[in-house]
């Protein structure tokens, strides 16, 4: 899932400042999955808002809701009136879904209330770590299925690097897992460590971001 | 008909047999050439080549090709370092063409600290290469004359091809983890075409010589020139902050001991690290010393008179 955090409040209610008529609008998916900007969130930040309001004697109707996803445009039609009638529309969706929304309903304002942060998986109930850069050529196949890219933070393909120490990552020991510790103790586990010795060629980074925006086309699927 | 790869005062040394010896100069925070010069007087003569740092622990200082050549200049053989952190695989070629020209020829290949640890903690970092791949860039510049991309090395479809012929040496660190794979990872830098390696500072003899023993049952050291990096210890608290921050290095606590019982803990230090180097000079498969003083150059001539390392050839 794409992950994501709520900002701080500060920021938010001082991105808001100004509008009459705010629609706090949460999205079903992957943040509502990391209970960053699903309903539940919506719902709180809404009375936080609300509250803050009240009490520094700011006029403004917030009005929430919550749609399937942000990112794909059927789904808008159930809010349509309701983000034609706001101000400003407070997104709780994903970077995605933010950009989204405000080019599905141009000449609107839609704010961001997350800090979108990386592809990743639920590690345990809180913990959430990032898994994929998205560099669109995947190599999981050859490191036992832990990405070097995404999990090095030096995204080394040859690694670990000297900063390896018990398992954690010179970078912030506390939190961070050694991405290549991980690497090699899989492939010790499948009996591959030999394919570990093999010299990983430079890399062609052109698939992913370094290539410019991404963009996917299937002309079987295109109308 | 010279075998010589590039022709270097170190490379001949190594050539030669002798146990080579190698110091650290560290570019300064500013502009200042005066800082280089200095440290230039203390290592001259004393050291077959000095590795001349690249913005090391990520922090801004003076290029290091500028200061390599600044110090060539003074007649003392530079080693270029050269990170994967700051420079993506066009801005390192174009430096490997610019300080072979300068008559720059030793390259040193390091992935780099991360920019959490230096004074820029906010950048953007690049690691388009890993050091083996660099290593790797490096030798396919010199023996096959070619790019990455594999364009030939030359200004114009006419032009001759002018290859910078360079010693490419790496480190390597056998306390990080696993232990099981540093030997592995020195493998695979040996076959990307390293000529020498510089290691991490070593201080647990134990560990550095069961790492050697490995290392010798591949046969790597007849591959390649493994230098031992070595740090003098100034103070119990140098030694002590090693031990706990430094990653990858443990200090045993019986060094520890005797510079916290010594009444000059600088001249301990000193003679410890002497005493290693007496050790290192006894194990098979160790061409050398590489000797990093951080910021106390000065003493590198009496550590290296006193371990029987002089005159140099
Ligand atoms: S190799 Fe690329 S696509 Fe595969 S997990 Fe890593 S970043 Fe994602
Ligand atoms: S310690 Fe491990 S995860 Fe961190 S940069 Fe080095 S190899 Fe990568």
């Amino acid at each position: 899932m794409i992950t994501a955090v709520q900002k701080p409040f500060d920021e938010i209610s001082e991105m808001v400042k100004g509008h009459d008529k705010l629609l706090i609008l949460g999205c079903g998916s992957c943040v509502t999955v990391c209970m960053a900007g699903g309903e539940k969130e919506v719902g709180i930040l809404a009375s936080t808002l609300r509250l803050f309001n009240k009490q520094n004697n700011i006029s403004m109707e917030i009005i929430e809701d919550t749609i399937e996803r942000q990112c794909d445009r059927e789904f808008f039609d159930a809010v349509k009136d309701k983000i034609l009638r706001a101000d400003a529309v407070l997104s709780m969706a994903c970077g995605a879904g933010v950009q989204f929304c405000a080019e599905v309903f141009e000449g609107k304002r839609v704010l961001p209330a997350l800090n979108t942060r990386f592809y990743g998986a639920t590690e345990q109930q809180g913990i959430w770590s990032e898994c994929c850069a998205g560099c669109g050529s995947c190599v999981l196949d050859k490191f036992g299925g832990i990405c070097p890219i995404a999990r090095c933070s030096k995204s080394l393909l040859n690694g670990p690097c000297g900063g390896s120490q018990e398992g954690k990552c010179e970078v912030d020991p506390e939190n961070i897992d050694c991405g290549w510790q991980l690497i090699y103790d899989r492939m010790k586990s499948l009996g591959l460590l030999h394919k570990l010795e093999e010299n990983e060629p430079i890399n062609d980074w052109s698939t992913g971001r370094d290539g410019g925006p991404g963009k996917i086309i299937r002309e079987d699927m295109v109308l | 008909m010279s075998e010589l790869k590039a022709g270097t005062n170190l490379e001949k040394v190594f050539k030669a047999g002798h146990f080579a010896v190698t110091a650290e100069l560290g570019p300064p925070k500013s502009a200042d050439v005066e800082v280089i010069n200095k440290k230039v007087q203390y290592l001259k003569g004393n050291v077959d080549a000095v590795n001349i740092t690249d913005n090391q622990t990520a922090i801004v200082r003076m290029s290091s090709i500028a200061a390599g050549a600044l110090v060539l200049q003074q007649g003392l053989e530079p080693v270029i370092q050269i990170t994967c952190r700051d420079r993506n695989r066009i801005a390192i070629q174009s430096d490997v063409l610019g300080a072979y020209a300068l008559g720059l020829k030793n390259i040193l290949c390091l992935t780099g600290d991360h920019q959490k640890f230096g004074n820029h903690g906010t950048c953007k970092n690049v690691f388009d290469l890993d050091s083996i791949q660099l290593i790797q860039a490096l030798k396919t510049m010199r023996d096959e004359k070619q790019f990455i991309c594999g364009d030939e090395i030359k200004n114009s479809k006419k032009a001759p091809i002018v290859e910078p012929r360079i010693l490419i040496g790496a480190a390597a660190n056998p306390f990080a983890d696993p232990f099981e794979f540093r030997v592995i990872r020195l493998a695979k830098k040996v076959n990307a075409g390293v000529d020498f390696i510089q290691t991490q500072c070593v201080y647990d003899m134990e560990r550095f010589e069961e790492w050697m023993k490995q290392v010798r049952e591949r046969g790597l050291h007849k591959q390649v020139k493994i230098m031992a990096g070595l740090t003098p210890l100034k103070a119990v608290g140098m030694a002590k902050y090693m031990r706990d921050n430094v990653a990858g290095l443990s200090v045993p606590d019986y060094y520890i001991d005797r510079l916290s019982g010594a009444e000059d803990a600088p001249a301990e230090g000193i003679k410890i690290c002497v005493e290693q180097i007496k050790r290192l000079k006894e194990i098979e498969g160790v061409a050398g010393v590489h000797i990093m003083a951080i910021e106390w150059e000065r003493r590198v001539p009496e550590i290296v008179e006193a371990a029987g390392l002089l005159p140099r050839p």
